[in-house]
């Protein structure tokens, strides 16, 4: 304890206190935030997924969205928004929304697979809609990547990021970071365009074209940075960061101990 | 010394000295280290700034030139075919194409734009505290304004280099940063448009932009930086390094470490310690990931579309300037004989009043103090920047103007990042880049005259040792352990100017410069701290609040 | 040109200083502080101890150097990124411990075991006031004895050629580039000039417009053109179609839309970045550079940012075979503002 008492005077003390602050605070956050979503889908529902998901919507839905999911004053009607709308909404946990906001945000996904699919399939049976994509147009081995970069940069790096690493919008609202969303949900994002991303219909973008756009996400993600840590892929400000706390940070130190007399 | 005729006197008998006698005889080297052999640098870590800016500058000319060999500035369209699949096939000007064929084919290649790179923003940062560092310390005073001249136009000079190799990659990143530079140069009245066309060789964005920036960027901007370091350098010489005061250290003497053997080898030693710190960032952390942004192309962007840190609080600016403030538009239509013509103030303001004002003080703050203070002695003794509050806090409340614009530069990153709203981020930052100088002034200012009262209450009374001794007739004192007189020196010896009043001529007038001069020097030293004179330490036994000269001081304390 | 005083500057002409002569009250400089000597030089032990580790230093340098080497031969690039990271990786940390072994073992070989006595050298005046008595004499005696004072007519002659000298030197660049002309009023958009998808180019049926959507949009034929880039610079159009209730037309633009299907250019009206990002519910547009934000139910007037004009809206309708087509050019210049604009 006499030890420490003294060391607590050190110069570097406050570094070392601040340095243990942030690794504890970055470890509890890394563990928290590794909660991931499952995927594997059926697309075929039966009568009794519709019966079952009619009940799941009167019990968790219908509050805001209206028996019969006609919409309020509060949400709006679901009438012909496609079970992709469902599986995208309940599947990310952006619905049940949690609280009124500039935006639903992805949150623990709040439902199982299975209920899920019944409320999409009850959903899908009030009116014509997208339907949740099959796997064969999910799959990005299929896909060509550097056609999928251009139509991403065209048609979405404006708003998620060049890299994908998400953007802000107008009065708190953001595109956010599609590093860790599934296949399935980037497709049925580009085709049903939840709450202010707009729609890209097959017309717009064919399937065979989301196909590459979720290829190119996946080679981006699962290749990494060449460079090593992509410090955000947040661009120049992040840069411009790392260099004058830790770049300068360093040669500083080692001034500081270049400039000091030898005990 | 030798001399070239026949009869020679002096016979070298080592061998050191057979070289130099060799090489002395012919160019006159001996002088040289004569000169500089045993010249004498003082050591303080923060004199070292300017070596890291050095340093990175010569590491940068290294790296350079090995990327200049794979890089080809052209414009002309190509498809790629190289290593990185999720561009393969894509249409692209030959100079992205180079530059990816440097960070995926040719070995060692993304290690040296990695390192250039991050060397250029170490240059930018280096230079930028190097040069705070002699601001603080009030080094740009007399005899060294010069140099500080030289070192703002190097500064200038580095946010050139660094912009005009940002461009050349052509990746979408930067090609949008030309069509800013483009629209800003069209908003120039009567030449803007003119200027843009003559630049980019055309309409936006052109064949030819790349290649002159190219021009620029390995040419004509490092030549003049390089002869600029050689000026700057050559004034470091003549003047000798100044110091900070303390025992031993007087206006007329330097003290500190040999050329030779000591300080050659620290600073022979740092430049492998800077290049060693630049070549374990560029190692291990990606800088500018051309491949994720993809060839320029008028139509796509990337969300977070900021320049590099340098040139970040330019774009910071235009970003927080409003294009119309209620009803009344920063867009005027002037209606001439020949018809209207457009002056987009929306965009002029922010583009060139900060900068010019910023660098119109910069360059000439040192005559500006100098007119405050009426100083026209020599220094070689720097200020503690505690010693100087009011210097101090204008230079405080400059960097916090930097530091604005350039969160402003980045406040999409701000708003998601801390989940508020883009345009309240904005709204404050426009508030804040006029009231935070303001705040950060009278906050800096305070916190000096407050360090200060500290070191006159150590060299009065000594340091507080936490120890509380009970005396015999009750009362408790805390025991204060007295400072050495080298300590206390370094605490008592600085100036404190004091206000000057502007006095009358012969007909009982003031003129209206030297009232303007009476209140600026009012300004700038109404409230000061005055050094502990040794009558005063004798007599610390007693009084222990008549510690502040200046009235109003007193009261300001009184009130805090 | 030292001053041995330090009273508080010098006084002017028209200034007191409010204290002067305040030396008498000044702290006596002590002088340096004794030496101190370091571990290395009490103890012998210590001195071999300091020299292992420079040593040690400069081993660890060699290492880094073979590091580099290592990943430059033995780790061969095969397109993969992975492999890309390691190379870039030990060529990087490589050439960190061979830079920093050198550099950090010579410092401390410098503070260790080379001499640390602080040394005095005084200053010395920068040029002797003799030299500039001479050198203002010099200077004096070479204007007189040139005649520049007394012969003005030779003066200003050459004042006025030494002034107009310099200018071919600026106008040999004037073929920099073309003049602009009326370039940057017109684009290539021109009466039933087919909406085409950016950037493949395919025409746009008005029934692929769905209402939420928006497509990034180029002309017909853009891709086959010469100067691709400059024309896509100004002719990017971005295309929505909203509830028609929801957009408010003013007199003479009613018929620039079809059926709720707008077209506005992508060009930001403040400095050109491409305003691409489209809230489909609040039907804003923003732009990422400078988050200017433009409002489509009043024809994109700015509400937010460094903008001050709205975006250009391109007239546009349905040709025989149900594509979109454009009206007409925009009807005014697009992008950012410059002088000629008017």
């Amino acid at each position: 304890m006499k030890a420490l008492s003294q060391r607590r005077r050190h110069p570097l003390a406050a570094f070392a206190l601040l340095l243990m602050a942030l690794l504890v605070t970055g470890g509890i956050y890394a563990a928290a935030s590794t909660a991931n979503q499952a995927q594997a889908q059926t697309t075929t529902f039966t009568a009794d997924d519709v019966e079952e998901g009619s009940k799941l919507f009167s019990a968790n839905c219908a509050s805001c969205h209206g028996l019969g999911a006609t919409g309020s004053n509060a949400a709006p009607s679901l009438i012909g928004v496609g079970a992709a709308s469902v599986d995208f909404q309940v599947g990310t946990g952006r619905m049940p929304m949690q609280m009124d906001g500039p935006q639903a945000q992805a949150k623990p996904v709040q439902f199982t697979d299975e209920q899920i699919g019944q409320l999409a399939a009850y959903v899908a049976s009030l009116g014509a809609g997208p339907s949740i994509p099959s796997e064969e147009i999910l799959d990005p081995s299929e896909g060509d990547a550097s056609n999928g970069g251009e139509l991403f940069r065209v048609n979405c790096a404006m708003c998620h990021n060049a890299a994908a690493a998400g953007g802000a919008l107008t009065q708190g609202k953001f595109a956010p970071s599609i590093d860790d969303t599934s296949e399935r949900h980037i497709y049925e994002a580009m085709v049903t365009g939840p709450q202010n991303m707009p729609v890209f219909n097959d017309a717009n973008i064919s399937p065979e074209d989301k196909q590459d756009i979720i290829a190119f996400l996946d080679t981006i993600k699962e290749q990494g940075s060449p460079g090593g840590a992509d410090l955000g892929s947040l661009g120049p400000v992040s840069e411009g960061l790392f260099i004058w706390v830790a770049g300068l940070g360093v040669v500083i130190a080692f001034t500081v101990w270049l400039t000091s007399r030898s005990s | 010394m030798s001399s070239s005729t026949a009869t020679q006197s002096y016979v070298p008998k080592t061998r050191v000295g057979k070289v130099t006698d060799y090489v002395d005889s012919r160019v006159g080297g001996s002088g040289i280290i004569k000169e500089f052999g045993r010249k004498i640098f003082p050591d303080h870590w923060t004199f070292m700034f300017g070596e890291v800016a050095l340093y990175t500058f010569i590491i940068l000319l290294l790296t350079g030139t090995f990327l200049t060999f794979f890089y080809d500035p052209s414009m002309a369209e190509t498809h790629y075919e190289g290593s990185y699949l999720p561009l393969r096939g894509v249409e692209m000007s030959v100079a992205y194409a180079s530059s990816l064929d440097i960070s995926f084919d040719i070995r060692g290649g993304l290690f040296m734009r990695q390192i250039h790179h991050w060397a250029a923003l170490l240059f930018a940062a280096s230079v930028a505290v190097h040069m705070l560092r002699v601001f603080f310390t009030g080094a740009f005073r007399r005899p060294r304004e010069f140099n500080w001249v030289v070192g703002c136009t190097l500064v200038i000079l580095s946010l050139a280099a660094g912009f005009t190799g940002y461009s050349l990659p052509d990746d979408l990143l930067s090609g949008n940063g030309l069509r800013i530079i483009d629209g800003v140069m069209k908003a120039l009245p009567v030449v803007g448009t003119y200027l843009s066309f003559f630049l980019f060789g055309g309409e936006f964005p052109g064949t030819m932009i790349i290649g002159r920036l190219y021009v620029l960027h390995i040419l004509l901007i490092p030549a003049v930086i390089l002869l600029m370091i050689g000026v700057h350098l050559f004034m470091v010489v003549l003047h000798k390094h100044a110091q900070f005061p303390g025992p031993g250290r007087t206006n007329t003497n330097v003290v500190g470490y040999p050329v030779g053997p000591v300080y050659a080898a620290k600073a022979g030693g740092f430049f492998f310690i800077v290049f060693g710190v630049l070549a374990a960032i560029a190692a291990a952390f990606t800088i500018n990931p051309i491949w994720n942004y993809g060839p320029y192309d008028p139509s796509p962007v990337s969300a977070g579309t900021q320049p590099d840190w340098y040139i970040g609080w330019v774009d910071g600016a235009l970003r927080l300037m409003p294009g119309t403030i209620g009803n009344f538009d920063f867009e005027f239509m002037i209606p001439f004989p020949w018809g209207v013509n457009a002056l987009s103030l929306n965009v002029l303001v922010p583009a060139l009043v900060p900068a010019t004002i910023v660098f119109a003080l910069m360059f000439t703050w040192p005559w500006i103090e100098a007119w405050v203070t009426k100083d026209k002695r020599e220094h070689h003794l720097l200020n503690r920047p505690r010693n100087a509050p009011t210097r101090t806090a204008v230079g405080v409340a400059g960097v916090v103007f930097y530091c604005v614009l350039w969160a402003a530069a980045s406040s999409d990153l701000i708003a998601t990042h801390f989940l508020v709203s883009l345009n309240d981020v904005t709204y404050w930052l426009r508030f804040l880049v006029f009231f935070g100088p303001v705040i950060a002034f009278m906050v800096t200012r305070r916190i000096a005259l407050a360090l200060q009262r500290k070191d006159r209450e150590i060299a009065l009374h000594g340091r507080e040792t936490g120890r509380i001794v009970r005396l015999p007739h009750g009362e408790f004192i805390e025991v204060h352990e007295p400072v050495d007189d080298y300590k206390r020196y370094k605490l008592v010896s600085f100036d404190s100017p004091e206000v000057m009043v502007p006095t009358a001529d012969a007909n009982g007038k003031v003129s209206l410069l030297d009232k303007v001069h009476g209140r600026a020097s009012r300004f700038f030293f109404e409230d000061r701290v005055a050094p502990v004179t040794p009558k005063e330490l004798a007599a610390s036994h007693g009084d222990h609040h008549d510690e502040i000269a200046g009235a109003k001081d007193r009261e300001s304390i009184a009130s805090h | 040109m030292i001053m041995a005083d330090s009273s508080n500057g010098a006084p002017g002409t028209s200034v007191t200083v409010a204290t002067p002569g305040r030396e008498l009250d000044e702290f006596e400089n002590p002088g340096l502080p004794p030496h101190r000597p370091r571990l290395a030089d009490r103890d012998r032990r210590a001195e071999k101890r300091a020299e292992r580790q420079v040593a040690l230093l400069f081993f660890i340098s060699v290492l880094g150097t073979l590091l580099f080497f290592a990943g430059y031969f033995f780790v061969p690039l095969d397109q993969s990124v992975e492999r890309l990271r390691l190379q870039n990786l030990m060529l990087g940390l490589g050439t960190a411990f061979s830079m920093l072994g050198i550099g950090v073992g010579i410092v401390h070989w410098a503070k260790t075991l080379m001499p640390d006595h602080e040394v005095t050298e005084s200053r010395h005046e920068i040029r002797p006031e003799r030299d500039r008595q001479d050198a203002e004499k010099i200077v004096n005696d070479v204007l007189d004895e040139s005649g520049i004072k007394r012969r003005p007519l030779i003066r200003n002659t050459l004042l006025g050629a030494a002034l107009l000298a310099p200018l071919p030197a600026i106008a040999i660049f004037r073929d920099l580039g073309p003049l602009p002309g009326n370039s940057l009023k017109q684009t290539m958009w021109d009466t039933g000039v087919r909406l085409t998808r950016d950037p493949s180019g395919t025409p746009i049926r008005a029934s692929d417009v769905t209402i939420g959507s928006a497509f990034h949009v180029i002309p017909e034929g853009l891709n086959e053109i010469e100067n691709k880039l400059e024309e896509k610079a100004k002719a990017v159009v971005l295309l929505m179609r909203l509830d028609p209730e929801e957009l408010n037309p003013s007199p003479g633009r009613e018929n620039w839309g079809y059926d709720g299907i707008v077209a506005y250019s992508k060009i930001c009206t403040h400095v050109g970045c491409p305003v691409a990002l489209y809230e489909q519910q609040t039907h804003h547009l923003l732009c990422p550079c400078h988050q200017s934000t433009f409002d489509l139910e009043q024809e994109c007037k700015v509400i937010f940012g460094p903008a001050a004009r709205p975006l250009p809206q391109l007239p546009i309708e349905v040709d025989d075979e149900g594509y979109l087509v454009a009206s007409s050019d925009f009807q005014e210049p697009v992008g950012p503002s410059f002088w000629e604009r008017g």
